[in-house]
């Protein structure tokens, strides 16, 4: 057991220290109080810096406690700040493809359907959101699982329910399947889980690239797949609305 | 429909008819914005600029006019630029606006003389009252549909003439011309001052409390008991023809449509038919119904207005009832009582628990208006007991948009006698999902959202291209229209009735609130 470290010891010192009370310290009252050489302690403020744990105020040259340490403490993303944030790309994508859109996040052992959009047929459809899909067979749940590590951990030791013939309920297969998705960059499920229907996914991430949820289209094999594959045209309409919706999510809160 | 406009000069051939798009220029009270549509309706690029607001004293707003024009001609050019087209793609220009803000410029010169006074200003409430004589703020409801309140323009441009030196005698003179935003810009976009046309439509005209709606005409006897000379008023003219053609940037491209932007909403939003209705859900929301070929009076606090005329077809009037805080009550939970930090996160809260808890907010943060009209009422959060949660409280605030809605359509049916089948929604609170369930809840009634939830400047741009016979009809328009989302009612009628009871209570409990003697 190796012991502590002794950089990483000497930054929590440095952020303690910026904690201590509403104040900005210069480089050589930080270096004084903890008994730091110059060098050292700027060195370590420089990497907490980047990582915008510690700001440093342009005028003065003083150190504080940086905004990332207040995100951290709040990092989750609001599911209905995703959807507000979606709503526009997610409308566009239906209308591009023709297709249900759904977006999706990791929630226990399955995907919640978190935002729907309509087929723009103006067929009788019913507003899914609140419901709940397997991770395991559908465009979104795949997506999850290559790129959320948590979600890989969910899927456990249980065994996995055959939807029809074409589940994939191995775990061997699942992480082939996973390393497939992480290469190009979107996932497929063709009737996995519901006879006659396809979908395209790809992965929503915020602005740390994180991986908070994911976004589909879904409709009739005949329409999403030609020849026994998902339309290349479709794939594309999916990837460029999850960057989309990523971007915006960069973009800060308001 | 394509004869029938040819009557008015839309279908002249002067068209530049090999454009694919139509351009709307939305002139807005925070922002004008500029969006190129294509032909399926959908947005080919949007471009957005703000302008700064003027607080001269508390209650007075203030728009520069001349900063707004600027603004404009920015974001078509920049619109112009994201989608990569030029003028010559693009076939019409339509215009939708702020409604209700009042500028007056000088003719020779096209310079404003004063600043815009906006909607929300509130300088003109003693001289509404004074108006009113011995007769109230309904002495010009018959005529104008609208009580006499602070928001419309005609009171708006008596104060300016009043208050701004050797105004009147210019004014007289003829020196000067009176617009909202729509005559604003279309004046400056067909050449201003070089032979700019001075017109506005049926629409926006409706909001200056000067038009007759039965003529369609400038009501001479309420200009005068207004004190505003008939001369610096434009030209009223339908919502949807070729008033003239651009100059600059879009140098003869059509401009082709003109309607405030609650009616530029209702069009969007394809309600053609007498007894469909939107409602815009943003800080405040606005529900308009289509009333067809009849002018309704009405008994119950709102108000009756043009929802639009295309070319020289009969005009399709509107009653329109609107709630002040609802978007709003969310931000003032957000910024003023910190629990939530973001708008959308009110969901996340509200779904913590399984319903209100038996509290309910009545937010009269100014008073309560329609159907109520009461200035003496405060806000209220009625119904609390140990066991209520900051859970409850979210619930309670987005079922005061629900209850609002549902108080506004109780009078439109009273009112109309038409009963709704379907609320559209559209605006920024559609994305929340609690919400728009709670509201076809409440009404008893389907909500229906649409695609793109830029209903306004889509109403603009239909308006443009049916002028110039780039859309055929309003069939055409109707099948642009998709439902993105609908939600049912789920709600039984005993716990709606239970509930609309309390929420009742909670309102009754909201008045008198303020004495006569601090009214002011």
């Amino acid at each position: 057991m190796p012991g502590p470290i002794q950089s990483l010891s000497r930054a929590a010192a440095i952020m303690r220290l910026l904690a201590g009370g509403e104040r900005r310290l210069g480089l050589s009252e930080v270096a004084t109080s903890l008994d730091l050489a110059k060098g050292t302690a700027h060195g370590i403020l420089r990497t907490l810096q980047m990582e915008g744990f510690v700001e440093q105020d342009p005028e003065s040259g003083k150190y504080q406690l940086g905004a990332e340490l207040l995100r951290l403490g709040q990092s989750y993303l609001d599911v209905h700040e995703l959807r507000a944030r979606a709503l526009v790309w997610a409308d566009d994508l239906a209308r591009a493809s023709g297709e249900t859109v759904y977006l999706g996040v990791l929630h226990q052992q399955g995907v919640l359907i978190v935002h729907h959009v309509f087929r723009p047929d103006d067929t009788r459809q019913v507003l899914e959101v609140g419901s709940m899909q397997p991770l395991h067979s559908t465009a979104l749940g795949k997506v999850l699982l290559a790129y959320d590590p948590v979600a890989r951990g969910e899927l456990g030791d249980t065994a996995l329910e055959a939807y029809t013939s074409r589940t994939l309920t191995d775990l061997t297969d699942i992480d082939a399947e996973c390393a497939l998705i992480r290469e190009r960059g979107w996932a497929d499920s063709i009737e996995e889980t519901w006879e006659g229907v396809a979908s395209i996914g790809a992965l929503i991430q915020d602005r740390r690239r994180n991986p908070v949820g994911a976004v589909c289209i879904s409709g009739a094999v005949e329409r999403v797949c030609e020849d026994g594959f998902v339309r290349p045209s479709l794939v594309a309409s999916v990837r460029s609305a999850a960057r989309a919706i990523s971007r915006d999510l960069g973009a800060g809160r308001f | 429909m394509t004869t029938e406009l040819s009557g008015n000069a839309a279908l002249s051939g002067d068209a530049a008819l090999s454009g694919n798009y139509i351009a709307a220029i939305d002139q807005g009270t925070t922002s004008s914005r500029c969006i190129i549509f294509g032909a399926d309706g959908r947005i080919v690029a949007v471009d957005q600029q703000e302008h700064s607001q003027i607080f001269p004293q508390p209650g007075w707003v203030e728009h520069d006019a001349a900063e707004i024009w600027t603004r404009v001609q920015s974001v078509v050019r920049g619109a112009l630029e994201k989608a990569g087209l030029t003028r010559d793609d693009i076939r019409a220009i339509g215009i939708t606006n702020q409604r209700e803000t009042t500028v007056l410029w000088d003719k020779n010169t096209g310079k404003p003389v004063h600043n815009a006074l906006v909607w929300q200003d509130t300088r003109t409430e003693a001289l509404c009252r004074e108006l009113g004589r011995n007769v109230g703020q309904d002495r010009f409801r018959r005529e104008t549909g609208l009580p006499l309140a602070s928001y419309f323009a005609g009171p708006k441009i008596r104060w300016l003439l009043d208050n701004v030196e050797g105004l009147r005698e210019r004014a007289e003179a003829g020196d000067i011309l009176f617009g909202t935003m729509d005559t604003w810009v279309i004046w400056n976009l067909t050449g201003g001052v070089n032979g700019g046309k001075h017109v506005t439509d049926v629409t926006n005209a409706s909001r200056t409390m000067l038009m007759n709606l039965e003529t369609l005409a400038w009501d001479e006897k309420i200009a005068s008991s207004m004190g505003v000379p008939l001369n610096v008023l434009p030209e009223i003219r339908s919502s949807a023809e070729v008033y003239g053609h651009a100059v600059g940037d879009l140098a003869g491209v059509p401009v082709a449509s003109a309607l405030g932007d609650q009616q530029a909403a209702l069009f969007g939003q394809t309600c053609f038919s007498e007894g469909e209705a939107k409602s815009t859900y943003g800080t405040g929301t606005f529900l308009l119904l289509n009333t067809g070929e009849k002018i309704v009076n009405s008994y119950h606090g709102l108000l009756t207005t043009v929802g639009y005329r295309i070319g020289d077809q009969a005009p399709v009037y509107a009653l329109e009832g609107s709630i002040a805080v609802t978007g709003s009550l969310v931000q003032w939970l957000r910024d003023q009582l910190g629990i939530i930090s973001t708008a959308a996160e009110i969901e996340t809260l509200a779904n913590t628990v399984e319903d209100n808890g038996g509290a309910y907010f009545v937010p009269a943060f100014s008073g309560l208006f329609a159907p109520y009209w009461r200035s003496d009422a405060r806000g209220v959060i009625a119904g609390l007991t140990r066991y209520v949660t900051k859970g409850h409280l979210a619930r309670a605030v987005l079922e005061a948009t629900a209850w609002q809605t549902r108080e506004v359509v109780d009078a439109m049916e009273k009112d109309s006698g038409v009963t709704l089948t379907a609320l559209k929604v559209d605006g920024g609170m559609t994305s929340n999902n609690l919400l728009m369930q709670n509201i076809a809840d409440v009404l008893n009634a389907p909500v229906e959202r649409p695609y793109v939830a830029e209903t306004t400047a889509l109403g603009a741009a239909y308006a443009a291209g049916l002028a110039v016979g780039f859309w055929p009809d309003l069939d055409t328009l109707r099948a642009n229209w998709h439902r993105a989302a609908e939600w049912t009612p789920r709600m039984d009628e005993a716990t709606r009735e239970r509930e609309y009871k309390k929420w009742l209570k909670a309102v009754e409990r909201t008045m008198g609130w303020v004495e006569e003697d601090e009214q002011n």
